[in-house]
């Protein structure tokens, strides 16, 4: 009896040191190789130090993982912290009782932190009118292009330099067409993404109205009239001869590059280690996107796609204070230099980027370091901060669902991004309504 | 003729049978039925910390929105396009098999097999033997001349799901008609052979009237199944492109729902939705059933 007593106190006190730790939940969108990726950062946190035990939980895609944030919310079940992807963005900070600003939560934990240590381009995306930042960045990357050298020099492109601006890039794709190399000239993934919110950023003009959507909720879309337009009647002009080809939404267009049915590819920074697992005996090489020479500010600085972590309120001061730690882990040179360099995105901090140069990274794989230089090449401005729309997740399958008409030859260029404005006016107008 | 009746000494025990199900009905549909119908009138943001009372604007915006028709048009093809290809291609090997003498076992265990893989691993299956670039199928079609692409081409994505939700649905209707041809007596075949009535003589005029009760239950199943079952098929391949060409009704409440937040239009939709079953089921055993005999 006596020694049952005993492992009682003592299975009692056990409990007592274990719950002394503080726990964190962190839901996060990282599948595969990167969600190992991010329970390594997790367990690195939590070896640490003491106070404190993150728990990384995987919620499906990020569509998935924000529903469930809300949802959880609504339910009053929220994580601390929740990985957010970037057209989530509007929503995010017009939830206002329902996300804890970063810059806030580090002053209230008392937590040291200094935003110019963080990367212009990457941070502008997510801060507020008074430049301070909401949410943490985790996983950034922005478009390249990448271009199949083997089939170039087939069909007898000269190699040495890759294309600059866009008609030389179609010259390009067009005498692969035409020599047979291969069927199709260039294809694209993330076809808004990629060939409408960067294509206007890179150009300096802008995609929506109210300062792309930084000064407030009353927005509506720009892309029916120059530089959008122009461009997109041109890839209409191109999908005709196969100088162009769809592939599909988001990275579904990928096959076709892997499989050399298509010469050209534009994609997520992010996607170069599965290009190179993919066609491990190609000769690949890696360029800026294009632009339209004779437009006045191209090329500017191309925008970030990825996700931030947002810490949602309804928790007690300490676990923000644990909060406030993992992220100055999760931002400290080494682990940042780390996950860039394992996963390819962006690092976030200059101290990050700079340790990967001393390490000789960029050195030894070409290509890494060019997405860096495009989204750093200007100063950002008002056009290329990035985009802060309301219901973006919708207007971006709008603007699918449109272009897809393009392609398709059931609506002209003009028709299509005519009705894509009306259509993602909507959306902007129930946005500005319900908040 | 004296019909049998069970009476119960206690008044709570019916009652008390009847509650699991009853509790079951209003967990699972009644009170969820009941939210979405509240839920339609109002204008919520994502994180539930604003709500409007907005009366009718979710379903105002709803029907003037021509792309919710289209909608409509999409789910209907699509729905009528899958039964009846599930339902005679089922027919067509239920017959078949059941006058099959050697290997029964093996046949109908192939035939019955696909029904035991999830929706969305059969639309991901279909999806690679139809992929534009990799797919076998396309491949094929590409040396008969035919250029298939999903990505691209309504049709083609609105054949790519037609066939993957078919597919599926197959096994299950062969089941049922199989079940259905084995109870018709042997005799009234002989008695028709006697009389001179050929095989295809015999099937249509003895078999498919004998059949009705079963094709009509199918029917209605696979209807409802088309509807609203085949969400995973169309996440898992073509995710309601090129366009809008396969954004079938329940793929939209889903996407504004859950993908766009949009919960206020989301719940309008399902109201609707609600409203259209109601009526269908109304019309189809009302209308329909009559035309059967049991």
């Amino acid at each position: 009896m006596k020694s049952f007593a005993l492992a009682a106190v003592a299975s009692v006190a056990f409990a007592g040191t274990a719950s002394a730790q503080t726990e964190i939940t962190w839901w996060h969108a990282m599948g595969g190789a990167l969600g190992e990726k991010v329970e390594e950062i997790a367990k690195g946190f939590n070896e640490s130090q003491s106070d404190y035990k993150i728990n990384a939980v995987y919620k499906g895609g990020y569509a998935e993982t924000m529903t469930a944030a809300v949802a959880a919310f609504r339910a009053n079940q929220q994580p601390h912290i929740v990985q957010v992807f970037e057209v989530g963005t509007a929503t995010m900070m017009a939830a206002d009782g329902a996300i804890y600003p970063v810059y806030q939560m580090m002053e209230d934990a008392g937590e040291p932190f200094d935003q110019s240590a963080y990367l212009p381009s990457v941070i502008s995306y997510y801060v507020n009118d008074d430049n301070q930042l909401l949410s943490m960045p985790f996983n950034s990357s922005t478009p390249i292009v990448y271009y199949n050298v083997d089939l170039l020099e087939k069909a007898g492109v000269d190699t040495s330099e890759m294309p600059k601006t866009w008609d030389e890039l179609a010259a390009v794709a067009k005498q692969v067409v035409d020599s047979g190399a291969a069927e199709c000239g260039f294809t694209t993934t993330w076809q808004s993404w990629i060939q409408l919110e960067n294509q206007a950023a890179w150009h300096d003009v802008a995609f929506a109205s109210a300062n792309d959507g930084y000064a407030g909720t009353d927005v509506e879309l720009l892309i029916n009239d120059g530089v959008p337009l122009r461009h997109i009647e041109n890839m209409a002009e191109w999908a005709k001869d196969g100088t162009f080809k769809y592939g599909g939404r988001q990275s579904s267009g990928n096959p076709m590059f892997f499989s050399g049915e298509c010469a050209i590819t534009m994609g997520s920074s992010a996607g170069r280690a599965g290009v190179m697992s993919n066609m491990p005996d190609t000769k690949i090489a890696y360029g800026m996107l294009p632009y339209y020479d004779d437009v006045q500010g191209a090329p500017q600085n191309s925008i970030i796609g990825g996700a931030t972590l947002w810490v949602l309120q309804g928790h007690e001061q300490p676990e923000y204070k644990g909060v406030a730690e993992f992220f100055s882990y999760l931002s400290s040179p080494e682990v940042q230099a780390d996950w860039h360099q394992f996963t390819g995105y962006l690092p976030i901090t200059n101290a990050a980027y700079e340790l990967s140069k001393e390490q000789g990274y960029y050195e030894k794989n070409p290509g890494a370091e060019l997405p860096i230089k495009q989204m750093t090449l200007n100063d950002p401005t008002v056009n290329s901060r990035g985009l802060r729309l309301g219901n973006f997740v919708q207007i971006r399958d709008v603007i699918n669902e449109e272009l897809e008409n393009v392609w398709s030859g059931q609506a002209t260029p003009k028709e299509a991004l005519d009705q894509a404005v009306a259509r993602g006016n909507d959306l902007l107008n129930q946005f500005d309504a319900s908040n | 003729m004296q019909t049998k009746r069970v009476t119960f000494r206690h008044v709570w025990l019916p009652y008390l049978l009847c509650l699991p199900q009853l509790a079951v009905t209003l967990v699972f549909f009644i009170w969820p039925a009941a939210e979405a119908i509240i839920e339609s009138f109002y204008r919520t943001n994502a994180f539930g910390t604003s709500m409007q009372f907005v009366a009718f604007e979710n379903f105002q915006r709803l029907f003037n929105d021509p792309s919710y028709f289209a909608s409509m048009r999409v789910s209907v093809i699509f729905a009528v396009s899958t039964t009846v290809l599930a339902m005679t291609l089922s027919l067509l090997f239920a017959a078949v098999s059941d006058r099959i003498i050697r290997g029964t076992n093996a046949y109908r265990t192939f035939l019955i097999w696909p029904y035991a893989v999830a929706p969305a691993v059969a639309g991901v299956l279909w999806l690679f033997l139809f992929n534009p670039s990799i797919g076998i199928a396309t491949y094929a079609l590409e040396l008969l001349g035919i250029d298939f692409n999903a990505t691209i081409y309504p049709n083609s994505a609105m054949a790519l799901i037609i066939i993957a939700a078919a597919w599926k649905q197959i096994s299950y209707n062969f089941l049922f008609f199989l079940a259905g041809l084995q109870a018709i007596p042997n005799s009234v075949y002989e008695a028709a052979a006697i009389d001179g009535a050929g095989p295809v003589k015999r099937f249509f005029t003895i078999v498919l009237p004998l059949l009705s009760p079963t094709t009509f239950f199918l029917l209605v199943v696979n209807m409802v199944y088309a509807f609203f079952e085949t969400f995973a098929v169309i996440h898992a391949t073509t995710q309601g492109g090129p366009g809008q060409a396969t954004s079938i009704l329940v793929y939209r409440v889903w996407k504004d729902g859950f993908v766009g937040l949009d919960l206020g239009g989301s719940a309008a939709q399902s109201v609707v939705l609600m409203a259209l079953v109601a009526t269908f089921t109304v019309i189809q055993f009302r209308y329909i059933e009559r035309q059967v005999e049991y």
